[in-house]
């Protein structure tokens, strides 16, 4: 096992609707949590950086803001941002910079505000999600395309509505559990019967999909702290070290994706090269956090990690795999469809879960069987972005 | 100048393929195609990926395709909030080619499936901005 870089401090906001503070207190709850998690000062960390969407944020170049409110300066800070991956790609940046050596100590924080908008200038800012010069002017929205994934994944694999009912009804089975997740309250196939009035989830948004297949808006902040061996091993107990990246883009247009019924491109790149520096195969995985902004994308995420083969991802949903007990135990937060899915925040939120999973940590989450090797799979857009990102315990 | 006709709401007026609204007006759905190396393009592009050359001409789009998939919209974004329900596509013409726009609002719910014979039209909508759609073929 590579021991280069490890995650020695780990911090997350409850994820709500309407916060009421501004981005900096928001901002300063998981940084809070994470440096004390890590057991350090912030004399010890010699640079920040801030993750967010920046079409959400009020804020012009929100890192200097919030590394002074964070007691960050003078150490550099700067900002990366890949819509609902940002913060993935935050720690990509972080591990670079610790691998050269320019950085000991580094700090990624992730987060969004999204309450920031009135409903108004947030639908404004919905219609301008894609390429705006030829797509937006048909009146897209993110549920839309990947509702075109689900149309065309459904009608090659078999894939149906139950398949992706049961997908949401595992995440709110762990959402329950969750004290940082918006979406705490049970979900039933009763929720999802159409014609009825009652059902809440069954209401179609962008048909294949319905409310209940889609992740809602939340404000909310992740902290990850990320350190090379030497300091890792002088400040942690407990380091969980970074075995693997990958990261991957793709077309924007939906007019240059090669297959519809093959999920996202993006997810397979980043995944073989993570598996490849990491030097494992998907059966060593034994807990995983997916971008399940959608039902069908945690389904596609299956086959995109290698758990499922092509168009078999619907049989782990159906065998309960992916349950905490499963084969392989994926989103045991309740993923993006409980939790919420403060776009900036994310990344970060589900590689807290994984380090906690690995330092057996994660309470009434966690998976059993002591895992030594976690995986997180960020997506940003609609797969025009993709970081996997491997995890590994001292054993 | 020119683009801000294109579509059932514009987001940018400047790009250098705003000729493309004008062969709308003549009936006409183009791409473009490199004239150094003949990677084509739809969306129309002015400047080759591959090759990196700006030597680029226009060229017609394949009368007939399959549509590939497609979505209706119950909910839709500021400025389209009159529209929905609407429906979505992608249009496959094989060799790399794809198009995606909305499907024509006399196609019926029950015709519309994966694989569909499909083609391309022109469309000019009441307040005067221009875009093409989906019908079948």
């Amino acid at each position: 096992m590579k021991k280069e870089v490890a995650v020695i401090g780990v911090g997350q906001t409850a994820f709500v609707r309407g916060y009421d503070g501004s981005i900096r207190e928001l901002a300063f709850d998981a940084f809070r949590e994470a440096i004390r998690d890590a057991g350090i000062t912030q004399k010890e960390i010699d640079a920040s950086i801030f993750c967010s969407a920046p079409e959400y944020d009020k804020q012009r170049s929100p890192a200097g803001v919030l590394a002074e409110y964070l007691g960050l300066i003078p150490q550099p800070t700067f900002y990366v941002e890949t819509i609902c991956s940002s913060s993935s790609t935050g720690i990509k940046v972080a591990y670079s910079m610790i691998k050269s050596g320019l950085h000991d100590v580094v700090v990624v924080l992730g987060f969004q505000k999204m309450s920031e908008l009135s409903s108004a200038e947030s639908q404004e800012r919905m219609g301008r999600g894609s390429d705006i010069q030829w797509e937006a002017p048909f009146g897209t929205m993110m549920p839309a395309y990947y509702a075109l994934y689900a149309q065309a994944y459904m009608a090659k694999h078999g894939l149906t509505h139950e398949d992706m009912m049961n997908v949401r009804i595992k995440s709110s089975t762990y959402g329950v559990i969750n004290d940082r997740a918006v979406y705490r309250k049970p979900i039933k196939p009763e929720d999802f019967k159409q014609g009825d009035p009652e059902a809440k989830m069954a209401g179609p948004v962008a048909w294949p999909l319905r409310v209940g297949d889609c992740c809602a808006n939340a404000d909310g902040s992740s902290c990850i702290i990320l350190a090379n061996a030497e300091k890792a091993k002088t400040f942690s107990k407990k380091p969980v070290w970074i075995l693997g990246i990958g990261a991957a883009s793709e077309a924007v247009n939906m007019a240059a994706r090669p297959d519809f019924t093959k999920g996202l491109s993006v997810g397979y790149a980043a995944a073989a090269q993570a598996y490849k520096m990491a030097g494992i195969t998907p059966k060593d995985v034994k807990v995983a956090e997916v971008h399940d902004c959608f039902t069908i994308a945690e389904i596609m995420a299956y086959e995109g990690l290698g758990f499922a083969p092509i168009g078999e991802g619907k049989q782990l949903i159906r065998e309960k795999a992916t349950y905490k007990e499963g084969r392989i135990p994926v989103n045991i937060d309740g993923g993006l469809l409980s939790k919420g899915h403060p776009i900036g925040a994310t990344g970060g939120s589900q590689i807290r879960t994984i380090v906690l999973q690995l330092r057996g940590e994660a309470g009434p989450m966690q998976v059993p069987g002591e895992p030594d090797i976690g995986l997180t799979h960020n997506i940003g857009g609609v797969g025009l972005y993709g970081n996997v990102t491997i995890f590994g315990r001292d054993s | 100048m020119g683009f801000e006709k294109f579509g059932r709401k514009s987001f940018t007026a400047f790009t250098k393929t705003a000729k493309f609204v004008d062969f709308l007006l003549e009936g006409k759905i183009q791409g473009t195609v490199c004239k150094d190396c003949g990677a084509k393009y739809f969306p129309p592009r002015v400047d080759c990926a591959k090759c990196l050359s700006k030597n680029m001409d226009w060229f017609e789009m394949p009368g007939k395709g399959k549509l590939e998939t497609f979505t209706t919209a119950y909910y839709a974004p500021l400025g389209f909030e009159t529209d929905p329900p609407y429906t979505m596509g992608v249009v496959d013409f094989g060799g790399g080619l794809k198009l995606f726009a909305r499907l024509a609002k006399d196609l019926k719910p029950e015709e519309i499936k994966v694989g569909l014979d499909v083609s391309v039209r022109p469309l000019k909508y009441e307040d005067g901005q221009i875009s093409f759609e989906v019908i079948k073929a």
